[in-house]
């Protein structure tokens, strides 16, 4: 058996060194794990992916904590990605989603990961993807991936998700303000955690008129549910009924015709997802090669050139 | 790309409070590392379970309780069992010269004292991390 052939039969075993380890390959751009990802392709597409996104505070590692919770319970292999922003001015990221899910932390049927957003092209993390791969083929039944609701780059990473969970608070204005630039657009559910805050039932209705506003003006497919993720799955945590609301997106969603059309607009978001990664990769390397963007710059910094032809010529020596 | 250090930072045992291990933390991410911080009140197993999911480097340890003796030599053997050995165990704490050696010795590959400054630990870190993971 080949080393790569080893890892494949061990990432399928679900061992988890061999996963976590290709996880790690894979984030650090490693040549031999994109092969390893490419080898294990036919083995995934059999995990549920939900996406849980929404502000920093909201409470979405705590609902992603209690969702484990609630799937643990009916058998099934939980796996987590949890992406933070990697600080543009030092590279470096501080990742603590994991420390409101430590009670699984012994629990063999669940597998956590953290990962930084490495100031990809966009934002998103490239690796998002890639690591959902792994955990799919690893065995993994469900997988939740925990996301920073700010923008564009969390709307890409959803693409991954067969649902997308948009977690908001009560009483937050402004808030809604922000949930409405973009992110509401993408929510496939809604959930109003903090429930137990003054203010839930207005938040509720205060959604309820922005999906009227929609461009598609159709809210009878998106649920709000109200939820109070500390409570874990206590009775009222609403934690069951935003299970409930997830599996009623999957049947609407991905059952049937309807499945089909968005499997190939999944299957073609991350292709061109890839693409653009790719390209990106050759126009950093071709930079490299021709002494980096600074000395491409200087001549439009002088004035010497314009910006257009001086992009135009990086791109023709890709 | 060149790879990305990653380390985890962590407070095993009862007592109450993190202050310590999150300046470390913090002083690791602004020196360009990942640092997978889990909290308070991890037990050994704990650690080397999400130090294994999170493929790090190494296992940062802030102990101040005195259990150093028991809790050093605990992740050790734990990562052990899972096969993840190799992952390196260092940490902070008040800690008896006595002890230090006898820590060395069962596999802690670096003790700092609360005297260390944050630029010592990333110094360490260089020297000793980046190699490993070059090499790897
Ligand atoms: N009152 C209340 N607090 C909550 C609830 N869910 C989460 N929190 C708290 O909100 C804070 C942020 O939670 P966290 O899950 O880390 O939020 P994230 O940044 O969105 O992942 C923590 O202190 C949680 O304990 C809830 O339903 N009610
Ligand atoms: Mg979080």
């Amino acid at each position: 058996m080949s080393d790569l052939e080893g890892l494949v039969a061990a990432v399928r075993a679900g061992e988890q060194r061999a996963g976590a380890r290709l996880m790690r390959d894979l984030d650090d751009r490693q040549p031999r794990a994109l092969e390893a990802l490419r080898a294990l392709h036919p083995f995934t597409g059999r995990a549920y992916v939900t996406g849980v996104t929404g502000n920093p505070g909201a409470g979405k590692s705590t609902v992603v904590d209690a969702l484990i919770a609630h799937y643990r319970a009916t058998g099934a292999r939980v796996g987590v990605v949890c992406v933070d922003p990697t600080s543009p001015f030092t590279g470096g990221a501080i990742l603590g989603d994991r420390i409101r899910m430590q009670r699984h932390a012994l629990d063999p049927g669940v597998f956590i990961r953290s990962l930084a957003t490495r100031g990809h092209l966009g934002g998103l993390s490239r690796s998002t993807f890639d690591v959902v791969a792994v955990l799919d083929a690893m065995g993994y039944d469900r997988i939740l991936v925990e996301t920073v609701g700010v923008g564009q780059d969390e709307v890409e990473v959803m693409r991954s998700a067969h649902t997308t969970v948009v977690v908001t608070v009560p009483g937050l204005g402004d808030d809604i303000q922000a949930i409405k630039a973009g992110i509401l657009e993408i929510a496939d559910v809604l959930c109003v955690n903090k429930s137990d805050r003054e203010g839930a039932d207005r938040t509720v209705r205060d959604l309820l008129h922005m999906l009227d506003l929609r461009p598609d003006g159709d809210r009878k497919g998106v649920e709000i549910v109200n939820t109070v993720a500390t409570r874990g799955l206590a009775e009222g945590s609403g934690i069951a009924e935003l299970a409930a609301a997830i599996e009623r997106h999957r049947a609407l969603a991905w059952d049937g015709e309807p499945g089909k059309a968005r499997a190939l607009k999944r299957a073609a978001a991350q292709v061109a997802e890839l693409v653009r990664a790719l390209l990106a990769d050759r126009a950093a390397a071709a930079l490299a090669a021709g002494g980096g963007l600074e000395a491409a710059a200087l001549a439009v910094a002088e004035r010497r050139q314009d910006p257009y032809t001086t992009a135009q010529a990086i791109v023709d020596a890709m | 790309m060149s790879r990305k250090i990653r380390i985890l930072v962590a407070k095993p045992g009862l007592d109450g409070h993190d202050r310590g291990a999150k300046v470390v933390a913090r002083a690791l991410a602004d020196a360009g590392y990942e640092v997978v911080y889990t909290g308070l009140h991890q037990t050994p197993d704990m650690i080397a379970a999400a130090a294994l999911q999170e493929a790090v480097d190494a296992v940062g340890l802030s102990i101040m309780s005195g259990a150093h003796m028991t809790l050093f030599p605990a992740v050790i053997d734990a990562l052990r069992a899972r096969g993840a050995g190799d992952i390196c165990v260092f940490g902070g704490g008040i800690i008896p010269k006595d002890d230090l050696a006898k820590l060395h010795e069962l596999g802690v590959a670096k003790i700092f004292t609360p005297g260390a400054s944050t630029q010592e630990i990333v110094d360490w870190v260089e020297a000793v991390l980046r190699p490993r993971l070059d090499a790897a």
